[in-house]
């Protein structure tokens, strides 16, 4: 007898727990991959596809699945790679050239608009809508959507579009690092200490 | 007496946290009377003196402007136009270097003043007419920006602060920054000028008190200006002098001193109803309201140990900070450091920019070798001195480390960057450098953040829309095919027997070809003779027509 009750009381406790736990999985279900949208957002959203995926969420979702490294992101440079390997938990490693060069200066495109003959195979290119115009009008870039990726450039039959530094205004400007005394700034290892 | 603005009641005043005595320098500059500038060759005007939106111009290369005309413009709220300073020619409106601590270019209209110094007909408004809002337009109109350094549009904030009540109207006369004397010069030469100006303050937001903060050590600003406040009369004003601790003149420190209340991180006073204007704002509302002149001019004190004449100015903006020197006697250093604002907050210029409504003080140091940094000992005098109550210390290992986000953590941007904790540093730590690199690096992360954000959102917009245009075709494509199987199924139901139309259709040519070649036209109503000859003919062809091989 009391072995059927303290069977009885251990189903029926095991029975609630399962219920509660079934409950919140449904209640409390997370769409899609968490970590997919962490990677996401520390890319630089350029959808440039240097790295070999259809875009930057593509990347994402193969760097979340382990297929793809985090060095392959050159619009990124050495900042996304650090960010990510912070995220990851794994070690930062140089930017594969392979993928292409990191440059410091952001880029524009702009397009020759006397060259342009209004083909728009530049605006089916761009991965976020920063072209307009029409088919045989003149198309333009909106500068400051424009993320720099260099897609519209191949498709361009007349070879109007060229790739020319983002204008810096003084809104833009940073204040240079001050000298320092022991270790130079670039060391990453220098750790801060706890506040005592 | 009946007016308040004498009250023998002593007044209790506050401490903020930290701050430091420092020696002044007041005096050098502070013994001349203000005088009037020379008109330089070129006047440079940074289309942009202001923080908020840009200006663009109004005026084009070859036209010639008079002095108070307004030259740039923009339909944004949060800006404030430009004027000529001086009648003359716009020569050019190009990259120019300007007063920014880059040493950078800028966009700038250049005029060449005639001498002549011909204005434009200043009408002063109906004031009694003029409504509150009219009163802001005509301060927009005027091109008044905070004048104590922030260079905010005067008539954006007063329009903010004036959708809440606000309590206590705060002017500060303090000018706690070494060197520094244009407020006090201004106080002394134009008391009424200023008190003018909070009279039309008072109109706009109508405070319950308005309290002057005037540091101490500036005795000859205190009487003029009680003195003119004694004469306007002014209800519920009161002038208070304040101690000498540098950085009184920081808005919250002011604020501290004179309420006893502290403006949380990330808020600003109106919230709690209070509002800060410098008294050179104040003056420069009263030049716009009671005699209808912009903004053209700005009190500038020029001094220094590299300077053989220092005192003040009343300078047209444009005016090349070389010219100021040349003003001011020229260098008496070999290697001057120009530098544009005090020693504490100011940031190093090049002189041939323009002077900007930002510029209160050139200020000329000898530029002498600065002493080596040492390691941090962790004295902790920083964290003494901060008057934000900070931990300059914590700030200085997370700057270094680059790790920005805990810098932030510790308030980063509530930091002034007054520099008293870097003026204290045994160790002649940059401190106060290191506080602004880091905060224009997450400033820069944010822009960057913020751009990938919008990036990200238009390539999702344009994936969806790519998606739903392919779906939408596959729907037209479905319907078209249903379409035409329905057709296809009535015919189906028709007997085989019938022929194939491309068949039927190859039939009835050649029915209407043979039709044609047995019915020779004009037979009728021949002779004999002409049939005769037809028959022949036709035996001649159907001989033909069996072949040759017959």
């Amino acid at each position: 007898m009391i072995i059927l009750i303290a069977v009885l009381v251990l189903g029926f406790i095991a029975g609630s727990f399962g219920l509660l736990l079934g409950f919140a999985a449904i209640r409390y279900r997370v769409e899609g991959n968490p970590l997919v949208d962490q990677i996401d957002a520390l890319l630089p959203q350029t959808q440039c596809g240097q790295c070999g995926y259809a875009g930057c969420r593509p990347y994402a979702e193969a760097i979340a699945n382990g297929e793809a490294p985090i060095n392959q992101c050159p619009p990124g440079g050495e900042q996304v790679i650090v960010a990510l390997a912070d995220l990851l938990g794994v070690e930062p490693e140089p930017l594969n050239e392979e993928h292409g060069e990191h440059k410091a200066v952001p880029m524009v495109a702009v397009i020759d608009e006397n060259t342009c003959i209004g083909c728009t195979l530049c605006i089916q290119a761009c991965p976020v809508d920063a072209i307009l115009g029409a088919a045989k009008h003149m198309h333009t870039v909106i500068a400051d959507e424009c993320t720099g990726c260099e897609l519209c450039i191949p498709p361009c039959p007349v070879d109007c579009i060229t790739m020319e530094p983002l204008k810096q205004t003084l809104d833009d400007w940073k204040w240079e690092p001050p000298p320092l005394p022991g270790e130079s700034f670039d060391d990453d290892d220098d750790e801060a200490p706890a506040h005592a | 007496m009946p007016d308040g603005s004498r009250s023998t009641l002593p007044f209790h005043l506050h401490r903020f946290h930290g701050g430091l005595h420092l020696e002044d320098h007041k005096q050098e500059s502070a013994t001349r009377p203000l005088q009037t500038a020379s008109l330089p060759g070129q006047l440079i005007l940074r289309l942009k003196q202001h923080i908020g939106e840009p200006n663009e111009p109004r005026v084009a290369v070859g036209d010639r402007v008079l002095r108070g005309q307004k030259i740039a413009d923009t339909p944004e709220r949060v800006a404030a136009p430009l004027h000529a300073p001086s009648s003359g020619t716009v020569v050019a409106i190009e990259d120019r270097p300007v007063a920014h601590p880059s040493g950078k270019s800028d966009r700038c209209i250049v005029i060449e003043p005639d001498g002549l110094d011909e204005a434009i007909a200043f009408e002063p408004p109906d004031l009694e007419r003029c409504s509150r809002e009219d009163l802001l337009r005509l301060i927009r109109e005027a091109g008044i920006v905070g004048l104590g350094g922030a260079v905010f549009p005067t008539a954006a904030k007063a329009e903010t602060a004036a959708a809440h009540p606000i309590q206590t109207l705060i002017i500060n006369g303090a000018e706690c920054e070494p060197w520094i004397t244009c407020d006090d010069l201004l106080m002394r030469s134009r008391p009424e000028a200023v008190i003018a100006g909070i009279r039309h303050l008072q109109r706009i937001l109508e405070p319950a008190q308005t309290l002057i903060g005037i540091e101490d050590n500036k005795p000859e600003a205190i009487a003029a200006m009680q003195q003119a406040l004694d004469e306007a009369a002014l209800t519920d004003t009161r002038l208070v002098p304040i101690p000498t601790v540098y950085p009184s003149g920081g808005e919250k420190q002011l604020i501290k001193i004179l309420t006893g209340h502290e403006v949380k991180s990330r808020h600003l006073a109106f919230e709690i109803g209070l509002l800060c204007q410098n008294v050179g704002t104040c003056a420069a509302i009263s030049d716009a309201l009671d005699r209808g002149q912009p903004l053209t001019h700005r009190i500038v004190t020029v001094t220094g140990t590299g300077v053989r004449e220092p005192g003040n100015w009343v300078v047209p903006l444009g005016t090349p900070f070389e010219h100021l020197v040349e003003l001011a006697g020229g260098f008496s250093v070999e290697r001057p450091e120009p530098i544009m604002g005090g020693p504490m907050m100011g940031f190093e210029v090049r002189l041939d920019a323009g002077l900007v409504k930002a510029g209160n003080c050139l200020l000329i140091l000898n530029r002498d070798h600065r002493p080596e940094e040492h390691e941090c000992v962790r004295c902790g005098r920083c964290t003494d001195v901060c008057p934000a109550q900070l931990l300059p210390q914590q700030l200085y290992w997370y700057g270094r480390a680059r790790q920005f986000d805990k810098a932030e953590e510790y308030h980063l941007f509530d930091c002034i960057e007054c520099g008293c904790c870097a003026a204290v540093c045994p160790s002649h730590l940059p401190l106060v450098q290191l506080y602004r690199y880091a905060k224009s690096e997450i400033r820069e992360q944010q822009r960057k953040s913020w751009k990938s954000d919008r990036a990200r959102k238009r390539h999702e917009f344009r994936e969806a829309r790519i998606a739903r245009q392919k779906a939408e075709e596959e729907e037209r494509r479905r319907k078209k095919r249903e379409a035409l199987a329905k057709k296809k199924s009535t015919p189906a139901a028709r007997p085989e027997t019938e022929l194939d139309p491309v068949q039927a259709a190859l039939e009835r040519v050649k029915a209407r070809k043979a039709a044609q070649q047995v019915a020779p036209k004009n037979t009728d109503n021949l002779t004999p003779a002409q049939r005769r000859q037809i028959e022949e003919a036709e035996a001649r062809r159907r001989k033909l027509k069996q072949g040759p091989d017959s």
